[in-house]
Order: structure tokens, then C-alpha cells, then sequence
């Protein structure tokens, strides 16, 4: 009734596979863009830019990338967390190396390095498959994360062995280190994910997507039709990694400032883009979204409740926020094993023949 | 060489042929010395009882085996060894016996998927989608929809193809092949498990198909009336040998086939 694609009619192809082929969705769409490009930036202060819209961002960029290569490819991989160090290493070493260096750029190269460090760990997808393929990847995480403890080359020479943002200006204004107003961070972030979300998915709805979902879904045969698995896998494994590598310098150098490998890049921040995505929907740009707001946001919103709205305290309020998120992922998963992604589109189905039941 | 079938279709020369394949497993021998040859244009079957070998022979047709011996001929050529996406690129599309459709993806996916041998637009061109990739995807959707009239399956456009039923994956997967748009199709029991009247428009798709787009067919099929009315000629294997090679009439009538498969009537 509200939601309804009848009367919304496509004449050629091409507005037929445009990325939202409903006008509502469209419009809504094109709407919490504007309002986040145009409104937020005037409403933003420090703590929701680092305790809500940043770790969002970044963790949504994350979330694609990871996306890309388990949900649409159907390569299971335990290594993000070593893969956005590499994104922030080598973010660290271009802003140095290259002061003068625009940041778009710096965060763009440390993806392109990434995408060729995970096509190296890739490799093994080819013989490898499933279960022994996530175990396969866990030990690139373990081995990035261990080069960057022990090489010192990487934090240079540093006696913390940490890296920490120099700071970096765009169009004038600081972007990285302590001086950047939240605002331009923000729309930093923004900018980067919005740009590549769209990228995504323009990858994913034409030749190279349907490759690699023809991959996931069944491989003997994607072969016999005409896929070459290696290229397809291979691709996958870059473009996640591309993405992962960004995620990783945006969470370096905009987010946290500094970053220390085991902690920032930790196996428990694999997982937790792994769940991102199994909760969100795998396979879904939407999911991806979706699943990283789930488990960036919601903590948030628990503890501002708990905390600020019945005045429980604190530590009694952390360890129920993470019983409670536990219980919210079950109920997630046990209403829609896919995901919100499938959550909203089965919504969005009902909707659209209400109030009549078919 | 062109010679010409009662029904007026034309058949040309030798597209493939095999000779002398023998692929083993282990100790274990699937096809012996099997030679034959499938001309342009004409709809050769194989058949055989169980186990006979005859999904092996395609399965080395599409290069998914690599026999021990013998040679595959592909237009005129010799074929090296090749990997299963160099063969389909070089224009032989097949159907799988138990179906081997992509589940995640729409019917429409599928096919498209299916001329994934024919796009070329680069990774940076897809990323921008505007421009080159997207005149290549309404080029190539346009052939799809040709063959998505052809089989008459427009409304399941759209649906994931695993949530259709049995027969419509089995013809979702035929438009598959036929979107690669190959010199040769290969068909695995493309009718295994349908009834009468799937069956029939089933023929109705491989006969049209064949007249209509001039594709050469080889299929394998246990449904002899089946065999007996599309068939040009027909190889009958048998424990990994061949046991004969001809017209439907020849094969019916061979005494060798009707002991081995075929059997009699008490």
C-alpha cells in the first residue's frame, strides 16, 4: 500500500537493472544520502563522530569487502583483521614517505597494496575450499600480524612499536591527527564508502559478480560454462582485500589515530566483520550495511539506555549490553538465517501486496 | 559432403570427433578405445545402460576428464589439453544430469551467466557500470531475452532459480547452454525425471533449437522413444565399450543392443 511497484514501469533494459529499480527505494535512498551529506556535517560533534557515525563507516567498508569475497564468492576468510593492517601499515608508510600526498589517494594505494597482499593469500583458495580454507586464511592473520610486531621497519623504528597519523591536511583543513574536526573525518569517511558502495555494486550485477557468485553457488559447473576459477577467485580475493585494506586505513588514520597490531588488528576483529556479514545478510551490499550498524550501533544504543535513561551503573550495564547482544544475534538468526538483508527483503515483498494477502 | 536428413535438414561435416579414448580410474577402466564422430547440424545420441560410461564421455568432450589416451578433434583441430573454460570458450555448452543451476542467482542471472564466455569489459569499466559495461550487458540481454521468449519462461525472470521447480530448473538450465550460443551442445539426460508432458516440450525445445539456430546436439538420453524419434544417428556404449553406431533403425535392430540394453520381449 505504501510500498508498491505497480504503476512503476520499466521501458528498456537499462532502467531495468539501474541499482534501484523501485522509485521508493529510490527516493529513500537518495534521501538519507543527501541528509548525510548535507545535514549531518552541521549536526556532528566529537562524540558521535567517534562513537557512532566513524566506527560505522568504517566497519561498513569492512564489511563489504569481507562481503565480497565470503558473500558473493563463497571463499571463507579468517583474515581481515591482518589484511586491514596491511591497509594501515601501509597507509602509515605513504603518509610518511609522502607528506604531500592527498589522502584520497593514501587510503586508495593502501587498498591497492592490500588487494596484492591478498591475492597472495588467495592463492590457496584455488586447492582449498570451505572450512580448511577459513583455517588456511587464519594463518595469514596470524602472519601479518606477527611481520608487523616484529619488523620494525613498518612502525619505524618507533619505541612503542606503535604507528600513530601524522596529520594531514585537505583542501587546508586537517583531516587526520588530533586537530580534525569531526565534521570533515566524517565526511572523508562518507565520501569513500558511499563511492565505493556504488562500486561494489556495479561489480557485483555485471560479468565479473555473476563470475563469482557462478563460483559460490557451484563451482564444477561455473568451470564447465566458461568461468576460469582462478581468475574469478583471484579477483575476489583482491577486490576484498582492496576494500579491507581501505577499511583498515580508515580505521588507522581517521578513527583511532594510532594503532597497535594486536589489539587494532586482532583475530577478534576478523571475526567480528565475519559476523557483521552473517548477520547483515551474505551476498547483500545492503547486508553488509545492515550488519555493520548492528554490531557498531547497538552497543551504543544499549549502553546510552542502560546508562543514561534508567542511570544503572556502568560495569553492570557492559556485561548485560553483551548478554543482550548475544541474545539479539540469535533471535536475528533464528527468525531469518540470511540475514537482515533478507529480513528487509521479505518485508519489503509482504509490503508491497498489502493489505492483500497475494 | 552436405547431405540432407528426410526431414530436409542439412547435415555438414565432422564438427568432432573422438578417437580411440580410453580414460581409467585407477584400475578402474570407464571408457576403452572409444572412436565416433558427431557432424554439423545433426542430433547424435548416446546411450547405454548404466554406468556405461556415457557421462564420462562427456565429461572428456567438455574436458573435465583428461583421457589416458586418445584424441578429441574439435572443428578440424586437434585439441590439446585443456581446462573446462578454455573448452567452452572454444563453443561447446553442456546441461548437467542432476541440474547444476546457480541457486543464489535469478533465472535471468543464469543465463547471463551463461554467455559470460562472450563479455569482455574490464574490471574498472564494471566498476564504473555507465559507459561500456552497461551497453555490454543490455547487448548481451537482449540475446538472453531471445531466449527467454524462445522457452517461454518470462515470469520466472526474476525468481532465484531455487525455488523453482524440477522441470523449470531443467529448462532454466537449457537456456543456460543455449545462451553461450555454442557450435555444440551437450546434453545429460535432458528429460530424466520429467513427465509426458515435459518430456515433450522438452524435444519440442531441442528439435527447435537445432532447426532454428542450426546446433549441433549430442544428448544422452534413456527414454528410447525419445532417442529413436530426435536422433540422427546413435552410439551405444556398454561397459565402457562401444557396442554400436548408426541410424536408430540399424541400433534398434543390432542384436548386440537389444541383448545388452535394449532387451526382449518374452
Amino acid at each position: 500500500m505504501f510500498y508498491r511497484e505497480s504503476g512503476d514501469f520499466k521501458t528498456s533494459y537499462s532502467a531495468d537493472q539501474q541499482t534501484f529499480p523501485i522509485r521508493l527505494d529510490r527516493h529513500v535512498v537518495y534521501g538519507i544520502l543527501a541528509f548525510a551529506f548535507l545535514v549531518v556535517p552541521f549536526l556532528i560533534n566529537d562524540y558521535w563522530e567517534k562513537s557512532v557515525l566513524l566506527p560505522f563507516l568504517v566497519w561498513a567498508m569492512a564489511a563489504l569487502g569481507l562481503n565480497i569475497l565470503t558473500g558473493f564468492c563463497g571463499q571463507v576468510s579468517l583474515g581481515t583483521g591482518g589484511f586491514m593492517a596491511v591497509g594501515a601499515y601501509a597507509c602509515y608508510k605513504l603518509m610518511v614517505a609522502f607528506p604531500w600526498l592527498n589522502m584520497f589517494i593514501v587510503v586508495i594505494l593502501a587498498g591497492l597494496i592490500t588487494a596484492m597482499v591478498g591475492v597472495v593469500f588467495g592463492l590457496p583458495s584455488l586447492r582449498i575450499k570451505g572450512f580448511y580454507l577459513a583455517v588456511a586464511t587464519l594463518a595469514s592473520q596470524f602472519f601479518l600480524v606477527w611481520l608487523f610486531n616484529k619488523v620494525p621497519w613498518f612502525y619505524n623504528y618507533s619505541a612503542s612499536g606503535m604507528i600513530s597519523a601524522p596529520e594531514r591536511t585537505l583542501f587546508g583543513i586537517p583531516v587526520t591527527g588530533a586537530e580534525a574536526p569531526p565534521w570533515m573525518t566524517y565526511l572523508f569517511c562518507l565520501t569513500l564508502v558511499t563511492i565505493f558502495a556504488f562500486i561494489a555494486h556495479n561489480l557485483v550485477r555485471g560479468r565479473i559478480g555473476r563470475s563469482w557468485m557462478a563460483i559460490r553457488d557451484m563451482d564444477i559447473a561455473a568451470e564447465i560454462i566458461g568461468v576460469p576459477p582462478l581468475k574469478a577467485k583471484l579477483s575476489a580475493f583482491a577486490v576484498s582485500s582492496f576494500y579491507i585494506g581501505m577499511s583498515g586505513a580508515m580505521l588507522f588514520a581517521l578513527y583511532l589515530g594510532s594503532a597497535e597490531p594486536n589489539d587494532s588488528f586482532g583475530i577478534a576483529k576478523s571475526f567480528l566483520v565475519l559476523f557483521m556479514i552473517i548477520i547483515g545478510g551474505l551476498g547483500s551490499i545492503l547486508g553488509s550495511f545492515l550488519g555493520a550498524a548492528f554490531l557498531t550501533l547497538m552497543p551504543v544504543l544499549l549502553k546510552n539506555i542502560m546508562v543514561g535513561w534508567f542511570g544503572w551503573p556502568a560495569d553492570l550495564a557492559a556485561h548485560l549490553e553483551l548478554l543482550l547482544i548475544g541474545a539479539l544475534i540469535m533471535f536475528f538468526l533464528i527468525v531469518e538465517p540470511h540475514g537482515l538483508a533478507q529480513l528487509w527483503r521479505v518485508t519489503k515483498e509482504r509490503l508491497r501486496l498489502w493489505p492483500f494477502p497475494h | 559432403m552436405a547431405e540432407l536428413t528426410q526431414d530436409g535438414r542439412k547435415i555438414g561435416d565432422i564438427l568432432l570427433e573422438v578417437k580411440n579414448i580410453t580414460l581409467a580410474f585407477g584400475g578402474v577402466k570407464a571408457l576403452t578405445n572409444i572412436s565416433f564422430d558427431i557432424k554439423e547440424g545433426e542430433i547424435r545420441a548416446i546411450i547405454g545402460p548404466n554406468g556405461a560410461g556415457k557421462s564420462s564421455m562427456l565429461n572428456v568432450i567438455s574436458g573435465f576428464y583428461h583421457p589416458q589416451q586418445g584424441e578429441v578433434w574439435f572443428r578440424g583441430q586437434k585439441r590439446g589439453p585443456m581446462r573446462p573454460y578454455e573448452v567452452a570458450r572454444q563453443g561447446i555448452a553442456r546441461t548437467f544430469q542432476n541440474i547444476a543451476l546457480f541457486k543464489g542467482m535469478s533465472t535471468l542471472d543464469n543465463l547471463m551467466t551463461g554467455r559470460i564466455t562472450q563479455m569482455h569489459t574490464n574490471i574498472l569499466w564494471q566498476a564504473l557500470w555507465k559507459g561500456p559495461a552497461e551497453r555490454e550487458e543490455i547487448a548481451h540481454r537482449e540475446k538472453v531475452e531471445r531466449i527467454i521468449d524462445f522457452l517461454g519462461i518470462q515470469a520466472i525472470r526474476k525468481t532465484p532459480v531455487g525455488r523453482l521447480p524440477y522441470g523449470l530448473q531443467k529448462r532454466v538450465e537449457l537456456g543456460r547452454a543455449l545462451a553461450a550460443e555454442a557450435k555444440l551442445l551437450l546434453l545429460d539426460e535432458p528429460m530424466a525425471g520429467m513427465n509426458l508432458e515435459e518430456k515433450e516440450d522438452m524435444c519440442r525445445f531441442i528439435l527447435d533449437v537445432n532447426e532454428e539456430f542450426g546446433t549441433t546436439i549430442a544428448l544422452i538420453e534413456h527414454d528410447m522413444g525419445v532417442v529413436m524419434d530426435l536422433s540422427d544417428r546413435v552410439v551405444v556404449l556398454d561397459y565402457g565399450k562401444k557396442l554400436a553406431d548408426g541410424t536408430p533403425n540399424e541400433v534398434r535392430n543390432d542384436p548386440a543392443v537389444i541383448e545388452a540394453y535394449l532387451g526382449v520381449g518374452h
